[in-house]
């Protein structure tokens, strides 16, 4: 076990290098420049853009230009960003806590919503209950968060007037108004992701569970005169988790690149919307940093995803 | 306030007809009387009394919340790449002097506006000598001297620096220190737009020597002040996260009595244009936004009952389709859109005439754009001394028809028409935009209808507005026949902007691109004219100039201007003293803004 | 408890219906198919929204590109059944129109990422070791790739190509399918991966593989019936990602020119008018919705047809310990 997990950690190193330089290769050759606005600025002469090109590294061939961004990430040099001119690393420790608190608190109450109405759907199948669970759980997918977001704007910020939808970094009260502040502005930011996120889940788990309910053993511990609850818990969910540990696995590490849509309609300050900023500027070396973390994540989930089936199937061998 | 609602006004009447009794008021405060050397802003800056509306006590406002749409990136003006960063800076920051709204200057750290008559501006139209503010402090405590103004343009005009202001710089020979508080500034030619280094937010923002001069040239980018402004301006630095947020302080120390009302200003950055809207006018969760790219209806029916207004201000933007003269599908050594190959049947000028009469500017006007434009024949509109009133515009399909048919261009099978085996098959291409997308459709409609079949494109802007040598979708290559966007005047006077209509500024692969001039287009006269203009110091004939070039570009169809665009803002409705310059940051007279109860 | 009841029904009428052994299994799955009311509800919505999206057009002739601004942002009348849009278009004749490529590109790209996904992830679960490490850590590489800059490249290479190969439209349908399945299939395939590990060491497994099966016939028999759960939750939920990408991705210049009116492209260009002309925007989210939903309640429908527990368990021990399928059951709305 100990000689699986350091043999894939190990493994991970070449895996990581090879998919930076596709990341890079990609950012390199995709289209466009940061210097869009200065284009159509008469005032601005266009040597100037040519300067920066030439001053930020743009025009020498891509491998030069990993190799050096390889050297510097080596050495924990994560590059400045082409539009601000801060370092890379200090953007995004500005962004991550609130990512963490808006992404982080949407994931678990995706999860705690989720998995309770998916079981119970799947141990009454076609029931009122689970065709109800079922409607809203498509409604929530069909609907993207650009909608969703707007029409809970709507209803509570223009219609209500209950709680502010630009969301503020900065609330200067202390305390409790200070954290009911807070929470006032992500509520709806949160309930929009953690519905999106539900939706999914809900459905992955409800089929989980129906895939293993059926199974002869469930049947046995039920006839070894278990209750229902403990056959359920012990015997099905267990086996049934395997699945949704794999989503939960794929859809962790996106909490570090946050959530783009949401955050641009709630003006939440987080990793998504600078990830968005930057794409839509070129501004390479903040994709290259975010990207890269968010594969680093990828990678250690699977690995995290791979142990726990372990766990919880200890059937599963490691080979 | 009443001065305001004035001037709103007049803006207002400069609509489409150019009134002649302001035409006339301005050359008259200009005045044929006016020596050689007078500057025509400077001079009717002085005919206006400077006396602006403001609050009546320092602080006690509380705090005031803007929102930009895009956020501010970057606090160094030299290194602003967008109006965004500028205005960012303004909060803290000032300029020589600032321009309102009708593009008059407004003396900010200088003590008066050079001048003839006060021997400001020498009479060979070289030199301009300005006299600074005594009291003035940076927020350090540290004193404003004519040392910090002649930094600012070496400084800017190092190419090291790259600095986004170098433009408006290096036109400047030399600047002496004449006093502690005065500098001479002397161009390399005579120049009637010396307003054009130090004034405005756009180029004129000073940055202090004493925190920025070792950083000069390469080093630039390590300034630490870079994301720590330390200005003049009436708000102070509190805090800064690019792309979210800038925060600023009263400044106690403020050299205007009285000035500002708020306590603290708060701009936040992000989102789209339609939810800042919402916020200022629907909730008046915030007190002002910036730039409301929205459609006029969405705005109206948010103003009914609402919180806040719409404000516009008149500026030269243009919304224009150009017409290539060149042939974008031929390629000629690895370049297409080649000089040397002209385009099949857009340098007919019966078929630019035809799709000059099928843009339907009243429908964009009205249906998407509303009060954010202006219909207009004219490419250059503004200031109004600049606007032409010898052109004129229809959409008049059936006409469009005519001409083409007269030209010889016949209607196939297919409807299409077609003359020597060529079809009147355009791509029309813009960036993708929604205004836009709905505007293409309008156009390809209208020219369906007179037999011009248009294959519409859309390219993403980030890569439309590139400036990559290397990627055949930006609108320096012009890889397809007719593409439309905006072009920004920026500063209140058409010699940058009309720049882009001369033959040595043509793109092409030799410049990577890099010329004004998209369209190719080349004309004798107007080259002319405008070397001419470069130093023609007297106003009048300088103005009759610019609107002989208009005339040749509108009548020639290169372009066929779609709107005249005006600059229009968010405002809580308890927000006054605004005055939205569309000549200078949404910020250059915050010291003055006040929120009534 | 109430559930309990309800099997020992469900057996006990198993029971009484003897199997009729001789049906083909091919048969036999579409019985069960049929029995399976929402799966027969849901394949009629889509057939009648396919039918009505491909003759819909010829029937309804009113122009999609008309623009009349006398008429703009109406509500749903005679005139104009679903309203009309800020240009004055009829929103049916746009949506009848639009919605031909929107099923297309959803329903192809969500078969792209199912296959693709289901086969990476099978091979990679089967064969583990060395063919399993390399396959996820190409998994783990799609799944970092950034995707706007990816779409902008893969425009910028290959779209004039597709243009010359098969014409415009076609070949923007190629790309754009192309690249949603192509980014889509990673979940998939990691979600089979996990099926595969868990069911490989199972006791049927190891009865077939003891029996002699080949690997092949391994995984397609005996364990990948078993790993489709998660693949047709993911499939139908693909089909949404799928229409609401197609628009994003015309807002990249990637997708159809934006003259065409997909439905993902007319709910976000309703968007902003949501407060005053909320039909615009209803009847394109619904069409969608109507979509995934049937689509997933005809996956659900198949699985249950082609659930082969039934089979393997009875081969194992008799038609007595027959499990009762509670998908699908009779048993219906009414537990």
């Amino acid at each position: 076990m100990r000689k699986y997990v350091l043999r894939r950690v190990v493994l991970s190193i070449p895996a990581l290098a090879g998919i930076s330089l596709v990341l890079f290769t990609i950012l390199a050759l995709a289209p466009g420049d940061p210097f869009e606005e200065l284009a159509t600025n008469p005032n601005v002469p266009p040597e100037v853009a040519q300067r920066l090109r030439q001053q930020f590294g743009l025009d020498d061939p891509v491998v030069v230009r990993y190799a050096r961004w390889f050297t510097s990430m080596v050495r924990g040099d994560w590059g400045f960003s082409f539009v601000s001119r801060v370092n890379v690393d200090v953007l995004i420790l500005q962004r991550l806590p609130v990512t963490l608190f808006v992404l982080g608190s949407a994931q678990i109450l995706g999860l705690l919503v989720a998995l309770p109405i998916g079981i119970y759907s799947a141990t009454r199948p076609y029931s009122i209950f689970d065709q109800l669970a079922t409607t809203f759980a498509f409604i929530g997918f069909s609907l993207p968060t650009f909608f969703t977001g707007l029409l809970l704007i709507l209803l509570f910020s223009i219609h209500l007037d209950w709680l502010p939808f630009i969301f503020r970094s900065d609330i200067e009260a202390t305390g409790l108004a200070w954290a009911v502040e807070h929470l006032k502005q992500a509520i709806m930011p949160i309930t929009v992701l953690a519905l999106f996120q539900a939706a999914s889940l809900m459905r992955f788990a409800r089929s989980a569970v129906l895939d293993v309910i059926r199974l002869d053993y469930v049947n046995t511990a039920r006839a070894k005169g278990l209750s229902e609850r403990v056959t359920l818990l012990k015997h099905v969910v267990r086996n049934a988790l395997i699945p949704v540990i794999t989503l939960v696995a794929l859809q962790l590490p996106g909490i570090f690149t946050g959530a783009v849509i949401t955050e641009q309609i709630f003006r939440i300050p987080g990793i998504g919307s600078l990830l968005i900023a930057s794409i839509l500027a070129n501004d390479t070396p903040v994709i290259m940093a975010v990207t890269f973390v968010f594969s680093c994540l990828v990678v250690l989930f699977n690995l995290v995803a791979d142990v726990l089936y372990g766990w919880l199937d200890p059937r599963i061998s490691y080979r | 306030m009443e001065q305001h609602e004035l001037r709103r006004m007049i803006d207002d009447v400069k609509a489409g007809v150019l009134s002649r009794r302001r035409f006339v008021q301005t050359m008259v405060a200009l005045g044929l009387t006016a020596p050689m050397a007078a500057q025509m802003l400077a001079s009717a800056g002085i005919a206006q009394a400077q006396t602006m509306a403001g609050p009546s006590k320092r602080g006690g406002g509380g705090l005031l919340k803007v929102l930009w749409w895009q956020s501010p990136t970057l606090l160094n003006p030299h290194f602003a790449v967008g109006t965004k960063d500028q205005d960012g800076s303004r909060v803290f920051y000032e300029p020589l002097a600032s321009f309102d709204p009708d593009g008059n200057l407004i003396a900010t750290l200088a003590a008066e506006i050079p001048s003839a008559q006060n021997g400001g501006l020498s009479k060979d139209g070289k030199s301009v000598t300005w006299r600074l503010k005594k009291n003035v402090q940076w927020h350090d405590g540290k004193p404003f001297t004519a040392d910090d103004v002649v930094f600012n343009w070496e400084f800017a005009a190092d190419p090291a620096t790259a600095a986004t202001t170098i433009g408006n710089y290096k036109g400047i020979d030399r600047i002496d220190k004449v006093d502690a508080h005065t500098v001479k500034i002397t161009f390399k030619d005579p120049n009637p737009f010396w307003a054009e280094a130090f004034c405005g937010a756009a180029t004129g923002q000073i940055i202090p020597k004493h925190l920025f001069d070792a950083y000069r040239g390469g080093k630039s980018r390590e300034a630490p002040n870079n994301l720590k402004p330390v200005g003049t301006g009436a708000y102070r630095f509190v805090d800064f996260k690019p792309g979210d947020i800038v925060r600023a302080e009263l400044n106690p120390n403020y050299h205007v009595p009285n000035n500002p009302f708020f306590d603290r200003v708060e701009m936040k950055g992000g989102g789209d244009a339609v939810s800042a809207a919402r916020a200022v006018i629907q909730t008046g969760e915030f007190d002002f936004a910036w730039n409301m790219q929205v459609e006029d209806e969405i705005l109206r029916r948010m103003e009914q009952g609402g919180k806040g207004r719409v404000d516009i201000a008149v500026a030269g933007n243009i919304e224009h389709i150009q017409c290539n003269q060149t042939d974008p599908w031929t390629d000629v050594d690895g370049e297409r859109s080649s000089i040397t190959k002209p385009h099949p049947f857009l340098t007919d000028p019966a078929v630019r005439q035809a799709l000059n009469l099928l843009v339907d500017r009243a429908s964009v006007q009205e249906q998407i754009y509303g009060r954010a434009g202006r219909t207009s024949a004219n490419f250059l509109n503004a200031p109004s001394r600049y606007f032409s009133k010898n052109t004129k515009w229809e959409f008049n399909p059936d006409k469009a028809n005519q001409v083409l048919e007269a030209a010889g261009w016949k209607k196939g099978s297919d409807g299409i028409r077609a003359k020597d085996g060529k079809k009147l098959k355009l791509v029309y291409q813009t960036s993708i935009n929604a205004p836009r997308q709905k505007n293409q459709q309008i156009v390809k409609q209208a020219a369906a209808k007179a037999g011009i079949d248009i294959e519409i494109k859309s390219v993403v802007a980030s890569v439309y507005f590139s400036s990559d040598p290397a990627n055949p979708d930006t609108y320096r290559h012009f890889y397809t026949d007719i593409q439309m966007y905006t072009t920004t005047m920026g500063a209140p006077d058409p010699q940058t902007f009309m720049r882009q209509f001369l033959s040595n500024e043509i793109a092409s692969k030799e410049n990577k691109w890099s010329g004004r001039n998209i369209t190719r287009w080349r004309n004798e006269e107007y080259d002319k004219l405008f070397a001419a203009s470069l130093t023609e110091l007297d106003p009048v004939k300088r103005a009759a100039q610019f609107i002989r070039m208009n005339d040749l570009v509108i009548q020639n169809v290169v372009v066929i201007p779609v709107l005249w665009r005006l600059v229009q803002s968010a405002i809580s409705l308890k927000l006054k003293n605004t005055s939205i310059s569309g000549w200078d940051s949404n910020l250059w007279n915050l010291r003055n803004w006040v929120r009534e109860a | 408890m109430a559930r309990s009841s309800v099997e020992a029904q469900v057996l006990t009428a198993e029971r009484l219906v003897p199997r009729r052994r001789s049906d083909s299994l091919g048969a036999e799955a579409w019985r069960r198919f049929r029995r399976h009311r929402l799966a027969v509800a849901g394949a009629a919505a889509l057939t009648i929204m396919v039918l009505a999206v491909l003759t819909g057009p010829f029937v309804y002739r009113v122009p999609i590109d008309e623009i009349d601004f006398k008429a703009k942002l109406q509500a749903p009348s005679w005139a104009h059944p679903f309203g009309t849009d800020d240009l004055g278009q009829d929103l049916l004749a746009r949506m009848l129109y639009g919605g031909r490529i929107s099923l297309a590109v959803g329903v192809t790209a969500m078969l792209i990422a199912i296959t693709f996904g289901t086969a990476i992830g099978s091979l990679a679960g089967h064969a583990g070791g060395v063919v399993d490490n390399a396959l996820m850590r190409v998994t783990d590489l799609f799944l970092s790739l950034p995707q706007l800059p990816l779409l902008l490249l893969i425009v910028y290479l290959f779209r004039d190509l597709l243009k010359g190969l098969f014409g415009q439209e076609a070949g923007v349908f190629i790309l754009i399918v192309a690249v949603i399945g192509g980014l889509r299939w990673m979940p998939v395939a990691r979600l089979v991966r996990a099926q595969f590990l868990s069911l490989r060491e199972k006791e049927f497994v190891e009865a077939a593989r003891s029996l002699g099966a080949a690997p092949l016939r391994q995984i397609v028999r005996h364990i990948l019936p078993n790993a489709l759960g998660p693949v047709i939750v993911a499939g139908s939920l693909d089909v949404a990602v799928a229409i609401i990408a197609e628009s994003s991705l015309s807002f990249l210049g990637l997708g159809f020119p934006p003259d065409i009116p997909t439905w993902g492209r007319i709910l976000f260009d309703a968007k902003d008018n949501l407060d005053f002309a909320p039909h615009w925007a209803i009847f394109p989210g619904t069409a969608i919705f109507l979509t995934v939903l049937s689509i997933n309640y005809i996956g659900d429908g198949l699985r249950d047809a082609f659930d082969p527990r039934k089979v393997l368990s009875s081969r194992k021990a008799g038609e007595d310990t027959q499990v009762a399928n509670a998908g699908a059951s009779p048993v219906g709305p009414t537990s």
